[in-house]
């Protein structure tokens, strides 16, 4: 099923008109149509196929996934088979932007719409692929590039990548990383993005809405979607959807949109900011912060404050 | 058209000829003139093509993946530092069956950096199931670029083709050029297994042994049959255009006693040696490896043979020389002449001829006899 834009303002408008009640009304116009098929390889709890399956209800049935090395690799099953309903390109690690690149002008060359979004992780994302990354959004390339962030290489066995915390225990920082995270979405904006968002694996009505309005875009877009990991996070499997929430919740991640430009903090961390939960409920659940240092602690939470600040700012600005 | 070209130029008429709908393609020299004129034909409007300005080579070959498997003809050029940047994703696209043609304008590979002629750089490719051709003059570059993308698009093939041309002694030297009107000689690209939204298919995902193992000897049967599909192309170009190729350029071979086998400008410089070596009553010929992968096969029997390789194997030998040595059970003479641009001229190939030891190696211009 395809959102066209007629739709999707018609969709967009309602919500926004019924702020108070957002989740009921949207969830009514997610399709049913499944694009990624029950029988994938992902782990128990795995919130990035939880994701995939919103990306692509709303991006339907025209689109062609690029997706570098990451989980979804392996998620999507072993030839002959397929757990997807598109056509999936798998590519090599550093190579995702610059191949959905080409087939962006070739699908346009041919006279198709077709979207072209990338599926990468954290790794291939902020650390491997930011150079494809950068160059296809500065020649202005028409797709969508998703990072699911899980904070670590999940799919070689959770090595700290460019995403991870400080202070979280990975297989190669066994004592906790001592470095912070790196800001990807500052980066993209420096790109001046027509439209990027944050998002949450836990928020499936967040992801479906601002997917379907990254697409109706030409050109680059962005969106940068928080993936708890239960096995990489160490947390019960059915706590997933928690953890999501817990780091919303927090301000440890914040949903937003910045559309033209303009930054809209999305209704949910608006909620959560008006009374926000200690950041310790979010990381004591979690076995990678278990005995994690004060001073980074500290720094976690200073971080925490400058960016909710900075970005409260800029929407008040706007 | 009769016109003079550079080999750079000669090879860029050949791709707005052949009609691609993408090309990627990132500066390096000696082969920034290809894609600096094809850009000029994007954007002048001489060519109805999409010009993707990459970040790198390595996104370079990624762009031309994405690009190809909509079912698009491709193109892109690089060379040297270029190639082995993209050296990953050369891999891939033979490995998805992607029917791209790339000009590699041959170079050396630093440190230190040195812009001019070696053919390291592809030789470092030759597994990755590319089909390799090396040209010799700036006509050849150009014949050779418009059946390169016949070639690699014939469904008994679909594996990419590069067409390599020596930096500056031939990309950039001036030579006579007759372009042709290729007309229907390029089929229409026809990919069996495009993308293909309304019938989505999984690309290039988690492959057990028993599939993989499949499809590397799909790729190896399809590099032998591309040898039946080189030899039809040609013959047909030849019928419709006037000039013949093959997989080998014979020169004087059939009487000769000794035969001076090279690539690319050497190859052609070689001729020259021959004509010397025959005043002198030395019974030489020369022959011209055009084909590298598949590499062909060769009628040595009962000749003398001195191979000058324009690259090296370190540890090992010239490589030109051991692939010969490997396929014919010969032993041979074997010359490494002319990397980082060396100069090396007829006369010195003639005395290569002339105080051959078979079954040694020699460095011109580095060692004697070793």
């Amino acid at each position: 099923m395809m959102i066209n834009n007629d739709r999707f303002r018609e969709l967009n408008s309602r919500s926004f008109h019924s702020n108070l009640l957002p989740d009921l009304v949207i969830t009514t116009e997610i399709p049913k149509e499944e694009y990624l098929k029950k029988c994938t390889s992902a782990c128990a709890g795995c919130s990035s196929s939880l994701i995939l399956r919103y990306v692509l209800k709303a991006a339907g049935q025209d689109t062609a996934l690029v997706v570098p090395a990451c989980c979804t690799s392996v998620i999507q099953g072993a030839y002959p088979n397929t757990a997807m309903n598109v056509p999936v390109y798998n590519v090599a690690f550093a190579s995702a932007a610059a191949c959905a690149s080409g087939m962006s002008e070739a699908f346009r060359a041919l006279g198709k719409k077709t979207n072209v979004i990338v599926y990468a992780g954290d790794g291939g994302t902020l650390d491997i692929g930011i150079q494809s990354m950068s160059g296809a959004f500065e020649r202005g390339t028409d797709f969508l590039y998703i990072c699911y962030d899980n904070e670590a290489y999940g799919n070689t066995g959770m090595q700290r990548s460019g995403a991870t915390p400080i202070g979280a225990r990975t297989t190669t920082t066994p004592t906790g990383k001592t470095v912070e995270k790196k800001d990807i979405d500052a980066i993209a904006a420096a790109h001046h993005l027509e439209y990027m968002a944050t998002s949450c694996s836990a928020y499936p009505q967040d992801i479906f809405k601002k997917v379907a309005k990254a697409l109706t875009f030409r050109g680059p877009t962005f969106i940068h979607i928080l993936a708890p990991c239960p096995p990489g996070w160490r947390y019960p499997t059915e706590k997933t959807i928690e953890m999501g929430k817990l780091a919303v919740k927090s301000g440890m991640w914040v949903l937003y949109e910045r559309e033209h430009g303009k930054l809209t903090i999305s209704a949910p961390s608006k909620a959560a900011m008006r009374k926000p939960i200690p950041l310790e409920d979010y990381l004591s659940p979690q076995g990678r912060f278990k005995g994690i240092d004060a001073k980074s602690l500290e720094i976690l939470k200073q971080r925490l404050t400058a960016n909710l600040k900075a970005l409260f700012e800029e929407e008040a600005a706007a | 058209m009769k016109e003079i070209s550079t080999g750079n130029k000669a090879v860029a008429k050949a791709v707005k000829q052949a009609l691609p709908k993408v090309v990627a393609a990132y500066p390096i020299t000696p082969q920034t003139e290809i894609v600096e004129t094809i850009a000029d034909y994007v954007t002048s409007g001489q060519m109805d093509c999409r010009y993707i300005p990459v970040e790198s080579e390595h996104s370079a070959m990624a762009a031309c993946i994405g690009a190809s498997i909509t079912g698009v003809r491709t193109f892109t050029a690089t060379s040297a530092h270029g190639l082995l940047y993209m050296h990953e994703m050369t891999n891939w696209a033979a490995g998805a069956r992607l029917p791209i043609v790339m000009a590699n304008v041959n170079r050396s590979l630093g440190p230190g950096w040195n812009i001019w002629a070696e053919h390291t750089d592809a030789m470092q490719e030759r597994d990755t199931g590319w089909l390799q051709v090396y040209v010799s003059t700036v006509q050849e570059a150009y014949d050779t670029t418009i059946m390169a993308f016949r070639i690699a698009e014939h469904n008994d093939v679909l594996l990419p083709v590069m067409v390599n041309l020596d930096g500056f002694s031939l990309s950039h030297i001036m030579q006579p050029l007759d372009t042709i009107e290729p007309g229907d000689f390029i089929p229409p690209i026809h990919l069996p297994y495009a993308i293909d939204t309304k019938n989505p298919m999984g690309y290039g995902g988690l492959t057990t042994p028993e599939h993989h193992f499949q499809f590397r000897w799909e790729i190896e049967r399809s590099i032998r049959d591309s040898e039946k599909v080189i030899r039809e192309t040609e013959k047909d170009f030849a019928k419709r255009f006037g000039r013949k190729y093959g997989p080998t350029e014979n020169y004087r071979c059939e009487d000769a006693d000794v035969i001076l086998i090279a690539m690319g400008t050497f190859g052609k410089e070689a001729e020259v040696a021959v004509d010397i070596l025959r005043k002198e009553g030395i019974k030489a010929g020369s022959m011209r490896i055009r084909w590298f992968r598949p590499f062909p096969k060769l009628d040595l029997a009962g000749k003398e043979v001195v191979v000058i390789d324009r690259d090296y194997s370190f540890g090992y030998g010239g490589i030109l020389a051991h692939e010969i040595m490997a396929k014919n059970e010969i032993k041979v003479y074997s010359v490494i002449a002319g990397l980082g641009g060396q100069e090396v001229t007829y006369d010195d190939m003639a005395e290569f001829v002339r105080t051959r030891r078979i079954g040694e190696e020699f460095w011109f211009g580095v060692t004697k006899h070793v």
